[in-house]
């Protein structure tokens, strides 16, 4: 997918009548807010102990929540742009990334500190012997090499194809990160929520897959 | 030097230890006596059996019960607030997140109310609720709940032994089993077209669980009747048990022969055993039983606690599962 490729659309291919607004300086501010928002109603939830009965819970949920949430944003960017000729859009997607990758790090900092006490001996067993947390863990650790390649030097280093195929490991990451999200709600039969997310990512990598083939067939 | 084998928590019987609100008590009645106030103290001493010692939230009708003399009946631990009780709930047929039940139950009518019990009894009726309201004195109960989840509670239930009204139908010789059958009404309960469960919940007891003293029939708790998505208006509660053993809003009760079919152990077999009792060394297939969290605990970063075999009732009903292996017995 060569429009994957995350160096921005030179200014002259969007729309004018979008410009102004997406390609403003402080549009990706306001975005690095938005996206600190969820963060900061947790925070201020758990001080506040407005987070219900079990507020360990609702923190490591919540956080999960806002990663699967996040992953979804940053595969809906490339789709999107297209649908609505928007190239600025592509500007947004980086961030996006990385916030999935940040509000990871918290779902997992959450269990690791309020479910097993930062206890080595408690996490490395749960990781070996549940499936679910183990599907989990490997998806935060494949965001680890996207995360880290993800700034413009990385990009030159190691040549736009390649940074390209690299990154198509988020497609394993949000695969997994749903299977984590499905066996969590196994138990319970309880898929309502799980089948929402399954949806929308059946779309957004349906489309890449439905475009992948069109282009094979236009070059054969 | 001396090395004891650990045997774990060694809890002495309920009986053995002054609840925290007496001994709160006895030391207030000294500080009145020693404020020269002692004779009015003294009338407050007096009725401290007649009256229940835990503070009603005032939401619901008065439903006292007596202090009970069942052997680990009360539990001398800190009880969990009334608020979280009353709205972190399982109660799938009001909706599958915690909070849902608090909100959704208030559709449930629960008079008229009738209890069925069939099967495998000589005297097979249909009980009344206002009937079974006063078919024996009601007890105040302490008891910790352990979910399977790995959260837990403390909760002061009031209801009476569930054998005093086994006494009453005799089951036959024939009877090993008692299945408990909730409601399932759509009219009222809105999440019963889901299929995270078939309908009824079904749950059951071998016959001697049931039998236990300390298998309550629960009416209340906090000294008022149950709030709807705590299982009113008739619940039971199997403290050494997992928290879905014990039924909510129950209206049939079976004697059986054979062991009953159960929601939970229908919908995931591998995860959900018939008996699951609450055990440390058991763990579900997606998370350790060794811990559990006590809701409202000393905030955020509180240190989970170790979970006791039988929840901590293992004097009482361990010689239940004497021989049994509760490894493959969950």
């Amino acid at each position: 997918m060569p429009s994957a490729v995350p160096q921005a659309a030179p200014p002259a291919a969007a729309p004018a009548r979008r410009k102004p607004l997406l390609l403003h300086p402080a549009a990706k501010v306001l975005l690095f807010v938005a996206a600190l928002l969820p963060l900061a109603w947790y925070v201020w939830g758990a001080v506040a102990n407005t987070l219900g009965a079990n507020p360990a819970e609702a923190l490591i949920r919540g956080m999960g929540d806002w990663t699967l949430r996040f992953l979804c944003l940053t595969l809906a960017v490339t789709p999107v742009r297209q649908w609505t000729n928007t190239p600025a859009l592509a500007r947004f997607r980086r961030m996006l990334g990385l916030f999935a990758f940040f509000y990871g790090c918290l779902h997992f900092l959450c269990y690791a500190w309020l479910d097993k006490d930062l206890l080595l001996s408690d996490i490395l067993p749960d990781i070996a012997k549940r499936p679910f947390i183990l599907v989990g863990t490997l998806s935060l650790l494949l965001m680890l090499p996207l995360a880290a390649t993800s700034f413009n030097r990385a990009i030159k280093a190691l040549g736009a194809p390649r940074w390209q195929r690299l990154h198509r490991l988020v497609y394993v990451t949000v695969l997994l990160a749903l299977l984590h999200f499905f066996w969590m709600r196994a138990g319970k039969n309880n898929f309502a929520e799980v089948g929402v997310y399954a949806a929308i990512v059946a779309v957004l990598l349906g489309w890449r897959v439905v475009n992948a083939l069109r282009r094979k067939r236009a070059t054969a | 030097m001396l090395f004891l084998k650990d045997r774990g928590f060694q809890h002495p019987a309920a009986s053995e230890i002054t609840p925290r609100t007496v001994y709160e008590q006895r030391r207030r009645l000294l500080q009145l006596m020693a404020a020269g106030s002692g004779g009015l103290a003294m009338a407050g001493w007096a009725a401290r059996d007649a009256m229940a010692q835990i503070p009603r939230p005032n939401k619901l009708a008065a439903l006292p019960g007596a202090r009970s003399t069942v052997p680990g009946a009360t539990t001398m631990e800190k009880l969990t607030a009334y608020t979280d009780v009353t709205t972190y709930n399982n109660y799938y047929e009001f909706g599958t997140d915690k909070s849902d039940p608090a909100r959704a139950a208030g559709s449930l009518k629960t008079r008229p109310w009738t209890v069925a019990v069939e099967g495998e009894v000589k005297k097979p009726r249909t009980f009344d609720i206002e009937e079974l309201l006063k078919l024996a004195p009601m007890e105040e109960r302490v008891y910790r709940l352990r979910c399977v989840e790995g959260w837990s509670m403390v909760i002061p239930w009031v209801g009476y032994s569930l054998s005093e009204l086994i006494k009453r139908v005799e089951p036959t010789g024939n009877a090993k089993f008692v299945e408990f059958v909730t409601l399932a009404d759509k009219k009222q309960m809105p999440e019963l077209g889901s299929h995270v469960l078939s309908w009824p919940y079904v749950e059951g007891l071998r016959l001697d669980e049931a039998m236990n003293p300390l298998t309550l029939l629960a009416f209340g708790l906090y000294g008022e009747v149950l709030p709807n998505q705590n299982g009113a208006p008739i619940r039971l509660a199997v403290p050494w048990k997992y928290g879905f053993k014990s039924g909510k809003s129950i209206v049939k009760i079976r004697f059986t022969e054979k062991q009953p079919a159960t929601s939970w152990n229908h919908a995931a077999a591998s995860e959900y055993g018939f008996y699951s009792n609450v055990n440390p060394n058991v763990d579900h297939p997606r998370w350790s039983q060794a811990k559990e969290r006590r809701i409202g605990e000393d905030g955020l970063f509180a240190k989970k606690r170790a979970t006791l075999m039988f929840n901590g009732y293992e004097a009482q009903v361990g010689q239940l599962y004497a021989g049994m292996d509760l490894k493959k017995l969950y």
